[in-house]
């Protein structure tokens, strides 16, 4: 009990001083996990609208790939865009292994699926005839899908939370595609794994807080979002 | 309805085939302006996929719509052609929003201005008496209330037709009673054209100039209500519109337009033209058979049958009688005669109906 105290007083401490290297891994956690989000949401919004309107050979069969994917361990991505990555692979010439570009890519690719498949079930979720009505009332097709978004979008929003919650937590893929670098891979999370195991408990536990201080405060702004969007 | 108005929407030739199986075959099909038409039919006959289709909302495997006479294709046609017609589907399907901005929903896809969007989107308001629940969540709006939103965003895009697919079947009567005058009032008033999908003949009846019955993906019979009612084409038409005496039997006499057919050895007379050994088939309206409780009592029907009463149905506002007059026959009372009559079952009556009530289907030597 006294650890996590102390922890917590640490936190409190590191957050009100500024601290220089803390606040460089929250806000490089922050920019790694909310562009990954941002990459994750144009392609999730995209495929599982795609996915949920479009009907062609095959379907359930991606439909149930992406349900996987949903629950894609972040060390078999992490892996897998090491192999992709590394000098030798068929994406080595980027020569992006081990900076912040190979964490967002590891993080997008966590995200994706969850993004995907929430779209997919709230589009789905809406009523079956809710399409032909759009066009009906004379819309577009591109009109047709954006007003679906639209309707979808408490749901959508709960996908984006996902999204986000899943990568700003995860440690797998960010360790073996960032390496930790001080001051310039190092985020939240990797930060924490390596505190714990120097020992530095209070450290590791201060870091905790701020991750869950972060990961609730963009929440609670979502949620608020969320909240307000909804018809009284 | 003027036969010579001009038409705004002709169909020839439409199919639709789906997995193998033609589901819909319509020759041919038209809707003129200010005219409604229904589309009668039991659930699954096609009604809905028809009007999808000429609505371009599901495509036709083959065929034509025009529509003023202009030819309607892929592209940009469907669209022009989607935004001068309305639909409103069984479901509200109304978005998450506010009254008013689901009513404007189609005139802000059309890219109409602010000013007129308001304009128009109240005045719709006020035709359909919602402008007081304007800004009221559409989520949190009674069943009747969201058809009628539904209603109001179809018309407030002063569409020249508009399809209404069972728009009241999943409401409750008194509901489903309201929003039928209003919509009765609405199409009067703003003379636009409809074609409306429903299984409800007192509604079809009410509401359309013209009804066609729908079976199977075909359209069996068409004309003004009154006479697809009154004279069904087919035994399925007639049981269909009500006609619950579909009777069959030979023919033994015939001339001066009068039939005689011999029915479980009970001769009916009839309207009609046959050859004397044909089999016949008709029917005759539960609403045009007289039921007395004397033999003696004056009538000037042809056909006059001594009848027991097997069941009494009530139905709501009427009863029917299932009667045994040697054959099976079904007649309907109004509950001051069914009291002032004394009538319960076993009880013997006397059941007629005039010649040229019944409607002869068809005669033939098959």
């Amino acid at each position: 009990m006294e650890l996590i105290l102390e922890g917590i007083y640490k936190a409190i401490a590191l957050l009100v001083t500024l601290d220089a290297e803390v606040l460089n891994i929250t806000l490089l956690s922050l920019k790694v996990s909310g562009t990954a989000t941002l990459i994750s949401l144009v392609l999730g919004l995209s495929t599982g609208t795609l996915l949920a309107l479009a009907e062609f050979p095959g379907k359930r069969l991606l439909v149930s790939i992406v349900n996987t994917g949903m629950g894609l361990p972040p060390v078999v991505v992490g892996l897998f865009v090491t192999i992709f990555l590394w000098r030798n692979g068929p994406f080595g010439f980027l020569d992006i292994m081990y900076t912040p570009t190979a964490m967002i890519l590891a993080q997008a690719i966590i995200a994706s699926p969850i993004v995907t498949g929430i779209t997919l079930a709230s589009i789905q979720n809406l009523p079956a005839n809710l399409k032909l009505q759009i066009l009906a009332l004379g819309a577009t097709r591109l009109q047709m899908v954006l007003i679906l978004i639209r309707e979808a979008r408490l749901p959508l929003l709960a996908g984006v939370m996902a999204g986000f919650g899943g990568v700003i937590s995860e440690v797998g893929a960010s360790i073996m595609v960032g390496g930790n670098i001080k001051g310039y891979s190092r985020v939240l999370t990797t930060a924490t794994v390596m505190e714990t195991g120097r020992g530095n408990f209070d450290v590791a536990i201060a870091l905790s807080v701020i991750l869950l201080l972060l990961c609730f405060v963009i929440n609670y702004i979502l949620t608020r979002i969320q909240q307000r969007e909804r018809p009284r | 309805m003027n036969n010579a108005a001009p038409l705004i929407l002709e169909i020839s030739n439409l199919t639709v085939v789906r997995g193998g199986v033609r589901v819909l075959d319509i020759p041919s099909m038209e809707l003129r302006e200010n005219e409604v038409l229904a589309l009668i039919g039991p659930n699954g006959s096609g009604k809905s996929t028809l009007l999808l289709t000429m609505a371009c909302l599901i495509p036709l495997t083959t065929g034509e719509i025009r529509c003023r006479g202009e030819l309607i294709t892929a592209g940009r046609s469907v669209l022009a052609y989607r935004r001068r017609l309305a639909m409103v589907f069984q479901e509200p399907l109304l978005f998450d929003a506010t009254v008013y901005e689901n009513v404007a929903a189609g005139l802000k896809i059309r890219g109409m201005s602010r000013e007129d969007v308001k304009k128009r989107v109240m005045s719709t308001l006020e035709l359909f008496n919602m402008a007081h629940m304007a800004d009221r969540s559409a989520r949190k709006i009674s069943g009747g209330e969201a058809q009628r939103t539904s209603l109001a965003r179809a018309f407030a895009l002063e569409p020249e037709m508009i399809f209404l697919d069972e728009p009241f079947s999943a409401l409750d009567p008194p509901t489903r009673l309201a929003l039928t005058e209003d919509l009765e009032r609405i199409l009067d008033e703003t003379n636009t054209a409809a074609i409306m999908a429903t299984h409800d003949q007192l509604e079809a009846l009410r509401l359309s100039d013209r009804v066609a019955v729908v079976n199977r993906g075909r359209i069996v019979q068409s004309g003004p209500p009154v006479e697809v009612m009154n004279r069904p084409a087919d035994e399925f038409v007639a049981s269909f519109v009500g006609m619950e005496n579909v009777l069959s039997g030979k023919v033994t006499a015939c001339g001066e337009g009068l039939l005689t057919v011999m029915v479980m050895g009970r001769p009916i007379e009839l309207a009609g033209s046959a050859r004397t050994g044909d089999e016949a088939v008709f029917c005759v309206r539960p609403e045009n058979i007289t039921i007395i409780t004397d033999q003696g009592g004056a009538t000037s029907a042809r056909n006059v049958f001594p009848a027991i009463i097997d069941k009494i149905v009530a139905m709501g506002g009427y009863y029917k009688l299932h009667l045994d007059c040697g054959f099976p026959l079904v007649a309907s009372l109004t509950q001051q005669s069914l009291s002032a009559l004394h009538m319960e079952k076993g009880k013997r009556v006397v059941a007629s109906f005039k010649a040229t009530a019944v409607h002869l289907i068809r005669a033939g030597n098959q």
